[in-house]
């Protein structure tokens, strides 16, 4: 049934230190906090219908970005998705893909990596990124057309 | 494993995500340590529907791999969840408290094991029962071993009496949690002299 999956609790204990630190390095001091508390319950929403327990410190940590340019995003609401400044520095979770996805909008990245690198269903995904199971589903299917395109092009 | 900060996080943001984490909604399991009650540290957790786990000398490694098992992974530790089960425990150990008013999770035991739990659950402060008297009223009369696997494996003990249930003869026979805890609990109740 859950074979694989912690409970939450270690799981937080687990990676908790390393999440505040990251946000902290990622949007500040004063931020962190909050981004904090939001990631965790981000996490805890799609806790529930994880499928295995692998790659989770990967998995938060994607949250946590997302967590991160969502909140950068809601401070400057004319920003440009694609030249959201906070979508381009560290990226943890996108370690194996990112060679790959590195051009990508954040969102459809994020997708992209969760749905092919870790094998997460839209419904997690989209719990993930705060959004829904079909915001999702457009935003890996849109992250892998515009892959498809950037490679014909080259 | 990457090397992080090894500082802790700050207690004021952990205490405030676990109470958001409790008042979301999202837990399969909320659960506390009591650490000092008189028969010794006691795990309690709660679900949705109610008290789901007393668990003495808990070693939370394994008991939140079982909770987890039979509730689902979204377990925390959330203190504030916990009000309600604490106070009332802590009413009992008292002698200020005969009879708990909170709800009870059993959905996860086997319907045999829920038949005999909820007779258990009716014999009253100071009283005590048998095996045999346990299984006769559930209709199976000749299964007071039986009732004896239920009562020690009671997803709640205290709160479901087993300590309640004695042997035929009398004697204190066995207890989940060790019979010097059956007899502090007897005593307590006064069915013990």
């Amino acid at each position: 049934m859950v074979t694989g999956i912690p409970p939450f609790e270690r799981f937080y204990e687990t990676h908790k230190v390393e999440v505040l630190a990251f946000l902290r390095r990622r949007a500040g001091q004063d931020q962190a906090d909050d981004l904090f508390q939001e990631t965790f319950l981000r996490a805890l929403r799609a806790y529930g219908r994880l499928e295995h327990g692998e790659h989770l410190r990967a998995w938060v940590l994607t949250i946590a970005t997302n967590a991160a340019i969502d909140a950068g995003r809601r401070e400057r609401p004319s920003a440009e998705l694609d030249n959201d400044p906070a979508g381009e520095d560290e990226r943890p979770a996108f370690e194996e893909l990112a060679p790959l996805t590195d051009e990508l909008p954040p969102k459809e990245r994020a997708a992209v990596v969760l749905r092919y690198g870790y094998d997460l269903d839209y419904d997690t995904i989209g719990a993930a990124l705060g959004s829904n199971e079909q915001a999702a589903r457009q935003a890996a299917s849109a992250g892998v057309r515009r892959l498809r395109k950037e490679k014909e092009q080259r | 494993m990457t090397p992080t900060a090894t500082s802790p996080i700050p207690t004021v943001l952990d205490e405030r995500f676990r109470a958001a984490a409790a008042a979301s909604g999202l837990l399969d399991v909320a659960y506390d340590v009591l650490d000092d009650t008189p028969v010794g540290p006691l795990l309690v957790g709660v679900s949705e529907r109610g008290l789901c786990r007393v668990s003495f000398d808990p070693e939370p490694e394994t008991e939140l791999e079982r909770l987890g098992r039979e509730f689902g992974p979204r377990i925390l530790r959330t203190p504030s969840a916990l009000d309600r089960v604490r106070r009332e425990l802590d009413e009992y150990f008292a002698g200020r408290r005969q009879a708990f008013d909170l709800d009870l999770d059993l959905s996860a035991a086997p319907e045999f094991h829920r038949r005999v739990l909820a007779e258990l659950n009716r014999v009253g402060y100071g009283r005590t029962t048998t095996y045999g008297a346990l299984a006769a009223q559930v209709g199976s009369p000749r299964a007071a071993r039986a009732v004896g696997t239920v009562m020690n494996r009671n997803p709640m003990p205290i709160v479901l009496p087993c300590h309640r249930v004695v042997g035929a003869n009398g004697s204190l026979t066995g207890y989940g949690g060790g019979l010097d805890r059956k007899e502090w609990l007897l005593r307590l109740e006064g069915a013990l002299l």
